[in-house]
Protein backbone atom coordinates (compact mmCIF):
# COMPACT_ATOMS: atom_id res chain seq x y z
CA UNK A 1 0.00 0.00 0.00
CA UNK A 2 1.33 3.36 -0.99
CA UNK A 3 0.64 6.10 1.51
CA UNK A 4 0.55 9.64 0.25
CA UNK A 5 3.11 11.86 1.92
CA UNK A 6 1.69 13.66 4.91
CA UNK A 7 -1.37 11.52 5.10
CA UNK A 8 -1.78 8.75 7.67
CA UNK A 9 -4.01 5.76 6.91
CA UNK A 10 -6.44 6.96 9.55
CA UNK A 11 -6.46 10.58 8.43
CA UNK A 12 -7.83 9.48 5.06
CA UNK A 13 -10.99 8.10 6.60
CA UNK A 14 -13.73 10.21 5.11
CA UNK A 15 -14.86 13.69 5.92
CA UNK A 16 -17.38 15.28 8.25
CA UNK A 17 -18.14 13.36 11.41
CA UNK A 18 -16.10 10.36 10.31
CA UNK A 19 -12.90 12.39 10.12
CA UNK A 20 -10.75 13.09 13.17
CA UNK A 21 -11.82 16.73 13.14
CA UNK A 22 -15.47 15.77 12.75
CA UNK A 23 -15.18 13.55 15.83
CA UNK A 24 -13.54 16.36 17.81
CA UNK A 25 -16.27 18.82 16.80
CA UNK A 26 -19.08 16.47 17.73
CA UNK A 27 -17.40 15.59 21.02
CA UNK A 28 -17.06 19.28 21.90
CA UNK A 29 -20.70 19.85 21.06
CA UNK A 30 -21.93 16.85 23.01
CA UNK A 31 -20.09 18.16 26.06
CA UNK A 32 -21.54 21.68 25.62
CA UNK A 33 -18.17 23.25 24.86
CA UNK A 34 -19.14 26.23 22.75
CA UNK A 35 -16.23 28.67 23.18
CA UNK A 36 -13.10 27.71 21.23
CA UNK A 37 -10.30 30.29 20.96
CA UNK A 38 -7.20 29.13 19.12
CA UNK A 39 -3.81 30.00 17.74
CA UNK A 40 -3.93 28.34 14.35
CA UNK A 41 -1.95 25.40 13.05
CA UNK A 42 -1.92 23.88 9.59
CA UNK A 43 -3.02 20.48 10.86
CA UNK A 44 -5.89 22.03 12.84
CA UNK A 45 -7.21 23.97 9.85
CA UNK A 46 -10.05 21.58 8.90
CA UNK A 47 -11.23 21.57 12.53
CA UNK A 48 -11.01 25.37 12.76
CA UNK A 49 -12.88 25.72 9.46
CA UNK A 50 -15.70 23.45 10.58
CA UNK A 51 -15.95 25.20 13.96
CA UNK A 52 -16.35 28.55 12.19
CA UNK A 53 -19.03 27.04 9.96
CA UNK A 54 -21.11 25.80 12.91
CA UNK A 55 -23.16 28.51 14.68
CA UNK A 56 -23.08 26.49 17.90
CA UNK A 57 -19.49 27.60 18.40
CA UNK A 58 -17.93 30.95 19.20
CA UNK A 59 -14.47 30.45 17.78
CA UNK A 60 -11.75 33.00 17.07
CA UNK A 61 -8.00 33.48 16.92
CA UNK A 62 -6.06 34.96 19.82
CA UNK A 63 -2.64 36.56 19.65
CA UNK A 64 -1.10 34.15 22.15
CA UNK A 65 -2.07 30.81 23.63
CA UNK A 66 -2.06 32.07 27.21
CA UNK A 67 -4.57 34.72 26.19
CA UNK A 68 -6.87 31.92 25.03
CA UNK A 69 -6.34 30.13 28.35
CA UNK A 70 -7.35 33.30 30.19
CA UNK A 71 -10.49 33.61 28.07
CA UNK A 72 -11.74 30.06 28.62
CA UNK A 73 -10.87 30.30 32.32
CA UNK A 74 -13.04 33.40 32.67
CA UNK A 75 -15.78 31.77 30.64
CA UNK A 76 -15.74 28.68 32.86
CA UNK A 77 -16.19 30.84 35.95
CA UNK A 78 -19.07 32.58 34.16
CA UNK A 79 -20.74 29.27 33.43
CA UNK A 80 -19.70 28.65 29.82
CA UNK A 81 -17.43 25.83 28.74
CA UNK A 82 -14.48 26.31 26.42
CA UNK A 83 -11.48 24.58 24.92
CA UNK A 84 -8.22 25.91 23.46
CA UNK A 85 -6.61 24.73 20.22
CA UNK A 86 -2.88 25.18 19.70
CA UNK A 87 0.31 23.73 18.34
CA UNK A 88 3.17 22.17 20.30
CA UNK A 89 5.23 25.36 20.25
CA UNK A 90 2.23 27.25 21.62
CA UNK A 91 1.89 24.87 24.51
CA UNK A 92 5.50 25.68 25.37
CA UNK A 93 4.42 29.23 26.25
CA UNK A 94 1.89 28.08 28.87
CA UNK A 95 3.90 26.92 31.91
CA UNK A 96 3.25 30.14 33.83
CA UNK A 97 -0.49 30.32 33.21
CA UNK A 98 -0.94 26.63 33.98
CA UNK A 99 0.93 26.95 37.27
CA UNK A 100 -0.59 30.28 38.34
CA UNK A 101 -4.16 30.12 37.01
CA UNK A 102 -5.52 26.81 35.72
CA UNK A 103 -4.05 24.50 38.36
CA UNK A 104 -4.27 26.54 41.59
CA UNK A 105 -7.76 27.86 40.82
CA UNK A 106 -8.91 24.35 39.81
CA UNK A 107 -10.15 25.26 36.35
CA UNK A 108 -11.02 22.45 33.92
CA UNK A 109 -8.88 23.80 31.11
CA UNK A 110 -9.33 21.62 28.02
CA UNK A 111 -6.44 21.83 25.55
CA UNK A 112 -6.12 20.25 22.13
CA UNK A 113 -2.50 20.31 21.00
CA UNK A 114 -1.55 19.52 17.42
CA UNK A 115 1.73 17.69 17.83
CA UNK A 116 4.64 18.99 15.79
CA UNK A 117 8.22 17.88 16.27
CA UNK A 118 7.89 14.14 15.80
CA UNK A 119 7.27 11.47 13.14
CA UNK A 120 8.79 13.32 10.24
CA UNK A 121 9.44 16.79 11.61
CA UNK A 122 11.58 18.93 9.32
CA UNK A 123 12.14 21.92 11.62
CA UNK A 124 14.79 21.35 14.29
CA UNK A 125 13.23 23.99 16.57
CA UNK A 126 9.88 22.20 16.48
CA UNK A 127 11.47 18.87 17.34
CA UNK A 128 13.25 20.44 20.32
CA UNK A 129 10.27 22.35 21.70
CA UNK A 130 8.16 19.20 21.41
CA UNK A 131 10.45 17.53 23.94
CA UNK A 132 9.52 20.15 26.56
CA UNK A 133 5.77 19.46 26.39
CA UNK A 134 5.35 16.22 28.32
CA UNK A 135 7.91 17.11 31.01
CA UNK A 136 5.96 20.34 31.68
CA UNK A 137 2.67 18.44 31.84
CA UNK A 138 4.21 15.79 34.10
CA UNK A 139 5.87 18.36 36.36
CA UNK A 140 2.41 19.71 37.24
CA UNK A 141 0.92 16.18 37.32
CA UNK A 142 -1.55 17.19 34.62
CA UNK A 143 -3.67 14.62 32.85
CA UNK A 144 -2.61 14.20 29.22
CA UNK A 145 -3.18 11.73 26.44
CA UNK A 146 -1.47 11.34 23.10
CA UNK A 147 -4.10 10.26 20.59
CA UNK A 148 -2.70 8.18 17.75
CA UNK A 149 -5.67 6.07 16.67
CA UNK A 150 -8.91 7.16 15.04
CA UNK A 151 -10.87 4.40 16.77
CA UNK A 152 -9.73 5.65 20.19
CA UNK A 153 -10.23 9.37 19.57
CA UNK A 154 -13.87 9.73 20.60
CA UNK A 155 -13.47 7.64 23.74
CA UNK A 156 -10.35 9.46 24.91
CA UNK A 157 -11.65 12.94 24.07
CA UNK A 158 -15.14 12.44 25.50
CA UNK A 159 -13.99 10.75 28.71
CA UNK A 160 -11.16 13.24 29.24
CA UNK A 161 -13.45 16.24 28.87
CA UNK A 162 -15.91 14.76 31.34
CA UNK A 163 -13.09 13.98 33.77
CA UNK A 164 -11.67 17.50 33.48
CA UNK A 165 -15.06 19.02 34.29
CA UNK A 166 -15.94 16.70 37.15
CA UNK A 167 -12.50 16.81 38.78
CA UNK A 168 -11.98 20.52 37.99
CA UNK A 169 -8.56 19.82 36.55
CA UNK A 170 -6.87 20.68 33.22
CA UNK A 171 -6.33 18.11 30.51
CA UNK A 172 -4.16 18.13 27.38
CA UNK A 173 -5.20 16.04 24.40
CA UNK A 174 -2.23 15.71 22.08
CA UNK A 175 -3.20 15.02 18.48
CA UNK A 176 -0.38 12.90 17.09
CA UNK A 177 0.55 12.78 13.36
CA UNK A 178 -0.59 9.14 13.32
CA UNK A 179 -4.12 10.52 13.83
CA UNK A 180 -4.00 13.72 11.83
CA UNK A 181 -1.37 13.07 9.17
CA UNK A 182 0.81 15.78 10.63
CA UNK A 183 2.66 18.37 8.60
CA UNK A 184 5.38 17.49 6.13
CA UNK A 185 8.14 19.43 4.47
CA UNK A 186 6.42 20.26 1.21
CA UNK A 187 3.36 21.86 2.79
CA UNK B 1 4.63 59.46 31.55
CA UNK B 2 6.09 61.98 29.20
CA UNK B 3 4.87 65.48 28.60
CA UNK B 4 5.03 64.88 24.87
CA UNK B 5 2.17 62.42 25.10
CA UNK B 6 -1.39 63.58 24.90
CA UNK B 7 -1.89 63.40 28.64
CA UNK B 8 -0.97 66.94 29.51
CA UNK B 9 -4.32 67.71 31.09
CA UNK B 10 -4.47 64.39 32.90
CA UNK B 11 -4.36 64.54 36.66
CA UNK B 12 -2.25 62.03 38.55
CA UNK B 13 -4.75 60.10 40.65
CA UNK B 14 -4.52 57.31 43.21
CA UNK B 15 -5.31 53.68 42.45
CA UNK B 16 -7.16 52.95 45.68
CA UNK B 17 -9.22 56.11 45.41
CA UNK B 18 -10.15 55.46 41.78
CA UNK B 19 -10.95 51.81 42.50
CA UNK B 20 -13.15 52.81 45.43
CA UNK B 21 -14.99 55.29 43.20
CA UNK B 22 -15.63 52.53 40.69
CA UNK B 23 -16.89 50.04 43.28
CA UNK B 24 -19.25 52.67 44.72
CA UNK B 25 -20.92 52.92 41.31
CA UNK B 26 -21.64 49.20 40.96
CA UNK B 27 -25.30 48.51 41.72
CA UNK B 28 -26.07 45.53 39.48
CA UNK B 29 -23.65 42.82 40.63
CA UNK B 30 -21.16 43.76 37.94
CA UNK B 31 -18.14 41.47 37.74
CA UNK B 32 -14.69 42.94 38.45
CA UNK B 33 -11.44 41.18 37.53
CA UNK B 34 -8.39 42.48 39.36
CA UNK B 35 -4.97 42.01 37.71
CA UNK B 36 -1.97 40.85 39.68
CA UNK B 37 -0.38 42.73 42.54
CA UNK B 38 -1.43 46.24 43.50
CA UNK B 39 -4.37 46.27 41.12
CA UNK B 40 -6.16 43.50 42.97
CA UNK B 41 -4.80 44.56 46.36
CA UNK B 42 -6.68 47.84 45.98
CA UNK B 43 -9.75 46.02 44.66
CA UNK B 44 -9.64 43.89 47.81
CA UNK B 45 -9.08 46.95 49.99
CA UNK B 46 -12.06 48.72 48.41
CA UNK B 47 -14.24 46.04 50.00
CA UNK B 48 -14.69 42.44 48.94
CA UNK B 49 -17.69 41.69 46.75
CA UNK B 50 -18.80 38.21 45.66
CA UNK B 51 -18.44 39.37 42.05
CA UNK B 52 -14.72 40.19 42.44
CA UNK B 53 -12.01 37.94 41.06
CA UNK B 54 -8.40 38.35 42.15
CA UNK B 55 -5.48 37.08 40.10
CA UNK B 56 -2.44 35.66 41.86
CA UNK B 57 -0.23 35.25 38.81
CA UNK B 58 -0.66 34.96 35.05
CA UNK B 59 0.44 38.57 34.61
CA UNK B 60 -1.37 40.28 31.76
CA UNK B 61 -4.48 38.11 31.71
CA UNK B 62 -6.99 40.37 33.48
CA UNK B 63 -8.51 41.49 30.17
CA UNK B 64 -8.64 37.99 28.64
CA UNK B 65 -10.23 36.56 31.81
CA UNK B 66 -12.75 39.39 31.83
CA UNK B 67 -13.46 38.79 28.14
CA UNK B 68 -14.26 35.17 28.96
CA UNK B 69 -16.66 36.22 31.71
CA UNK B 70 -18.24 38.76 29.36
CA UNK B 71 -18.76 36.13 26.65
CA UNK B 72 -20.25 33.72 29.18
CA UNK B 73 -22.63 36.27 30.70
CA UNK B 74 -23.52 38.86 28.04
CA UNK B 75 -26.18 40.46 30.23
CA UNK B 76 -23.73 41.31 33.03
CA UNK B 77 -21.30 44.22 32.87
CA UNK B 78 -17.73 43.05 33.38
CA UNK B 79 -14.90 45.33 34.49
CA UNK B 80 -11.21 44.52 34.33
CA UNK B 81 -8.56 46.41 36.25
CA UNK B 82 -5.06 46.12 34.84
CA UNK B 83 -1.71 47.79 35.38
CA UNK B 84 0.26 49.30 32.53
CA UNK B 85 3.12 46.85 33.00
CA UNK B 86 0.71 43.93 32.90
CA UNK B 87 -1.05 45.21 29.81
CA UNK B 88 2.30 45.50 28.01
CA UNK B 89 2.66 41.74 28.41
CA UNK B 90 -0.52 41.03 26.45
CA UNK B 91 -1.18 43.87 24.00
CA UNK B 92 -2.59 41.41 21.48
CA UNK B 93 -5.58 40.93 23.77
CA UNK B 94 -6.73 44.45 22.88
CA UNK B 95 -7.15 43.45 19.24
CA UNK B 96 -8.96 40.24 20.18
CA UNK B 97 -11.43 42.30 22.23
CA UNK B 98 -11.77 44.89 19.46
CA UNK B 99 -12.52 42.11 17.00
CA UNK B 100 -15.19 40.46 19.18
CA UNK B 101 -16.72 43.78 20.36
CA UNK B 102 -18.29 42.51 23.59
CA UNK B 103 -20.84 45.16 24.54
CA UNK B 104 -20.49 44.47 28.26
CA UNK B 105 -16.71 44.71 28.79
CA UNK B 106 -15.04 47.74 30.37
CA UNK B 107 -11.25 47.84 30.70
CA UNK B 108 -9.49 50.14 33.14
CA UNK B 109 -5.73 50.66 32.96
CA UNK B 110 -3.90 51.99 36.01
CA UNK B 111 -0.84 53.65 34.48
CA UNK B 112 2.01 54.75 36.74
CA UNK B 113 4.76 53.97 34.25
CA UNK B 114 6.53 51.74 36.74
CA UNK B 115 6.66 48.22 38.10
CA UNK B 116 5.80 49.58 41.54
CA UNK B 117 5.71 46.24 43.33
CA UNK B 118 9.16 45.10 42.22
CA UNK B 119 10.98 48.28 43.10
CA UNK B 120 9.47 51.03 40.95
CA UNK B 121 11.54 50.32 37.85
CA UNK B 122 10.21 52.23 34.80
CA UNK B 123 8.35 50.13 32.25
CA UNK B 124 9.72 50.07 28.70
CA UNK B 125 6.69 52.14 27.69
CA UNK B 126 7.25 54.87 30.26
CA UNK B 127 7.79 58.17 28.55
CA UNK B 128 7.51 56.82 25.02
CA UNK B 129 4.21 55.00 24.57
CA UNK B 130 0.62 56.11 25.08
CA UNK B 131 -1.71 53.37 26.35
CA UNK B 132 -4.83 55.01 24.91
CA UNK B 133 -3.17 55.47 21.52
CA UNK B 134 -2.18 51.78 21.60
CA UNK B 135 -5.75 50.81 22.45
CA UNK B 136 -7.21 52.97 19.68
CA UNK B 137 -4.65 51.60 17.27
CA UNK B 138 -5.65 48.10 18.33
CA UNK B 139 -9.21 48.81 17.26
CA UNK B 140 -10.73 49.92 20.56
CA UNK B 141 -12.08 53.26 19.42
CA UNK B 142 -13.87 53.93 22.71
CA UNK B 143 -10.66 54.51 24.67
CA UNK B 144 -9.88 57.61 26.68
CA UNK B 145 -7.69 59.07 29.40
CA UNK B 146 -9.57 60.12 32.51
CA UNK B 147 -8.72 63.78 33.09
CA UNK B 148 -9.50 63.63 36.81
CA UNK B 149 -11.66 61.69 39.28
CA UNK B 150 -14.92 63.27 38.13
CA UNK B 151 -14.05 62.55 34.52
CA UNK B 152 -13.25 58.94 35.47
CA UNK B 153 -16.70 58.56 37.03
CA UNK B 154 -18.31 60.10 33.96
CA UNK B 155 -16.42 57.71 31.67
CA UNK B 156 -17.49 54.75 33.81
CA UNK B 157 -21.13 55.84 33.59
CA UNK B 158 -20.90 56.19 29.83
CA UNK B 159 -19.30 52.76 29.51
CA UNK B 160 -21.95 51.13 31.69
CA UNK B 161 -24.68 51.92 29.18
CA UNK B 162 -22.58 51.43 26.06
CA UNK B 163 -23.00 48.86 23.32
CA UNK B 164 -19.29 48.46 22.60
CA UNK B 165 -16.26 47.73 24.79
CA UNK B 166 -14.69 50.74 26.48
CA UNK B 167 -11.18 51.34 27.81
CA UNK B 168 -10.43 53.97 30.43
CA UNK B 169 -6.83 54.83 31.24
CA UNK B 170 -5.95 56.51 34.52
CA UNK B 171 -2.65 58.13 35.39
CA UNK B 172 -1.86 57.08 38.92
CA UNK B 173 0.82 57.85 41.48
CA UNK B 174 3.57 55.51 42.66
CA UNK B 175 1.83 54.39 45.86
CA UNK B 176 1.59 50.68 46.69
CA UNK B 177 -1.73 48.94 47.16
CA UNK B 178 -3.61 49.61 50.39
CA UNK B 179 -4.55 46.03 51.32
CA UNK B 180 -3.36 42.50 50.70
CA UNK B 181 -5.66 39.98 49.07
CA UNK B 182 -6.10 36.67 50.87
CA UNK B 183 -4.21 34.32 48.59
CA UNK B 184 -6.65 31.42 48.52
CA UNK B 185 -7.18 30.67 44.82
CA UNK B 186 -9.78 27.93 45.17
CA UNK B 187 -11.90 30.00 47.51
CA UNK B 188 -11.51 33.09 45.29
CA UNK B 189 -12.69 31.13 42.25
CA UNK B 190 -15.51 29.35 44.04
CA UNK B 191 -16.90 32.49 45.65
CA UNK B 192 -16.65 34.33 42.34
CA UNK B 193 -18.74 31.59 40.73
CA UNK B 194 -21.30 31.92 43.52
CA UNK B 195 -21.29 35.67 42.99
CA UNK B 196 -22.00 35.20 39.29
CA UNK B 197 -24.85 32.81 40.01
CA UNK B 198 -23.09 29.89 38.36
CA UNK B 199 -23.07 27.74 41.50
CA UNK B 200 -24.64 27.50 44.90
CA UNK B 201 -22.51 26.86 48.01
CA UNK B 202 -22.54 23.30 49.33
Amino acid sequence: MVIAEGTSPQATQGTGERSWHGIVLQTLKRNEISLVPYVPDRVLTPLITSLHADPFFTTFATAREEEAVGIVSGAWMGGRRGAVLMQTSGFATLANVLASLAVPYQIPLIMFVSERGTLGEFNYGQSLVCRTMRPVLDSLALEHHTITRFDELEFIADRSIKQAVTTQAPVALILNPLLTGGKTFDK
Amino acid sequence: MSAKMNTGNTKVMNRFDVTSRLIAKLKHEEAVIGGIGNTNFDLWAAGHRPQNFYMLGSMGLAFPIALGVALAQPDRRVFALEGDGSLLMQLGALSTIASLKPKNLIMIVMDNGIYQITGAQPTPAAGVADIVAIAVGSGLSNSAWAADEEDFERLVETAMSATEPHLIAVRIDDKPGVGTTRRDPVQIRERFMHGLGVREPL
